[in-house]
């Protein structure tokens, strides 16, 4: 197998192997994982979006893949597939933006 | 609207059943469809009973939808001929079966359509129409509402999303304009409004390589943006899972995507869903009279087993209702997920 390259498409469906360095551990993320997905108080369709937008937020292609997916499944169009996205786009986007104000405070402190 | 021309008219190779056998069996999977069902203790998969008679009246249709499993279009001629239509009928006077449930293609298209309804709703039977709505558009076939609600029809009817750019994708250009026109018709009959009795159920297939969505939850949705937008009302929806044979497959392959969505099925597989497939209570006929255990199988040439009666004329409910059922790697396609049949979703 070439692993000479990083995110492989494939290497998704092989998420499971990352298990077999500390089964215990995997168990309980996988028990966790499971209870954090279901219909709660927000519907799966609402948890799959959020996950779709986190995705683009922290860069995993493998989750982008996986929570498309996810949200076809739960009935999100493409309309508000992208509107998750903008959302996640706008809070990394902000988040740089307020980071301004840093900026401002030290300018004051250097500044006459 | 914008037809395309099928398969067998383009001469292509997945074309024919056995070749999207051949097709199906190259693609690795993580277990065979026999296995997944040993597993969940359903192996001999057999029938329950017969439910439904199914009988597919022919392949032509109006339209050329890309994911359809019987690669039905304009230019397909197959029509079932009046003596096998006959044997149905009489299969259907002589026998309890309480539906029956007519396909296609386009079935309004066949000449004797009027009179295999007339005949069913006379014998009693609950008469299903799957119809494409489009049909009921063009001028030569306006007769289908009203035809329809006088014999008291249930409609099952395609719309895979409340709005126009995914239906028109999957289905042609200007399909959803016309089928919006032909809900409101049919809505202005009856249909779908509560106490009329006329019953107008949707379906829904994906528009691409994932399952559907949660019935109920598609439901809510669509009765809400099919009554803000459109003022339509319906009784059900059904979702289901594209088949991965015929124009489905070929999309697929087309897209590189066949493995990956198979693999998807796959890992989808139901128990729940399996020990309520539809085959288990449903008989399918061919066009020529050829006996099936689900139109799925026909369009893969895959008829009831060898030692039973394949023909309408040699129906025999006795051995035909308890018939072990003819599987393949297509089959996960209705084991997935909360499962999928004729009827929706089965878990």
């Amino acid at each position: 197998m070439d692993h000479s390259h990083y995110y492989h498409a494939p290497d998704l469906a092989r998420f499971g192997e990352v298990g077999k360095g500390a089964p215990a551990l995997w168990e309980k993320f996988q028990a966790w994982y499971g209870a954090v997905f279901a219909e709660g108080a927000l519907t799966a369709r609402e948890k799959a979006l959020i996950a779709l937008a986190v995705s683009h937020a922290v860069q995993c292609p493998y989750c982008i893949d996986a929570y498309t997916t996810a949200s076809l499944e739960h009935g999100s169009n493409e309309e508000q597939m992208t509107e998750a996205v903008h959302v996640a786009a706008a809070i990394r986007g902000g988040s740089s933006l307020v980071h301004g104000v840093q900026m401002r405070n030290h300018l004051e402190r250097l500044g006459m | 609207m914008r037809v395309l021309p099928t398969l067998q008219k383009q001469q292509h190779a997945l074309a024919s059943g056995a070749a999207q056998r051949r097709r199906l069996a190259e693609l690795p999977l993580a277990r065979t469809f026999e296995a997944a069902l040993d597993g969940a203790g359903l192996l001999p998969l057999v029938a329950t009973g017969i439910d439904v008679l199914q009988i597919n009246v022919g392949k032509k249709c109006n339209q050329t939808c890309r994911h359809c499993h019987v690669d039905a279009g304009p230019d397909r001629t197959e029509m079932m001929p009046p003596d096998v239509v006959d044997a149905c009928l009489r299969v259907l006077a002589e026998s309890a079966i309480p539906t029956l449930d007519i396909t296609g293609g386009a079935p309004e298209l066949h000449p004797d359509f009027r009179r295999i309804v007339a005949a069913g709703t006379a014998l009693g039977r609950r008469v299903i129409d799957r119809c494409n709505l489009t049909i009921t558009r063009l001028p030569n076939y306006r007769w289908i509402p009203p035809f329809l609600a006088e014999h008291r029809v249930e409609i099952t009817a395609s719309l895979p999303y409340f709005q126009g750019r995914q239906t028109d994708a999957q289905r042609g250009e200007g399909v959803f304009d016309e089928s919006i026109a032909a809900l409101r018709e049919l809505n202005a009959l009856g249909y779908g409004r509560a106490g009329s009795g006329l019953v107008l159920n949707l379906v829904t297939n994906p528009v691409g390589a994932f399952l559907p969505p949660d019935q109920r939850a598609a439901e809510r949705d669509w009765k809400r943006e099919l009554g803000r937008r459109h003022g339509i009302v319906f009784d059900r929806l059904f979702t289901i899972t594209n088949m991965p044979i015929s124009r489905f497959l070929e999309h697929l392959d087309e897209k590189g995507q066949a493995e990956a969505y198979l693999m998807r099925l796959v890992q989808g597989f139901n128990p729940g869903a399996a020990a309520g497939v539809m085959c288990r209570t449903t008989l399918s006929v061919g066009w020529d009279g050829t006996l099936y255990d689900c139109d799925f199988n026909q369009m893969l040439d895959l008829p009831v087993g060898e030692t039973l009666p394949r023909h309408i004329r040699d129906f025999d409910a006795a051995r035909l209702a308890g018939r072990t059922i003819v599987l393949g790697a297509h089959c996960f396609g209705c084991t997935a997920g909360a499962g999928s049949s004729c009827g929706g979703a089965v878990a």
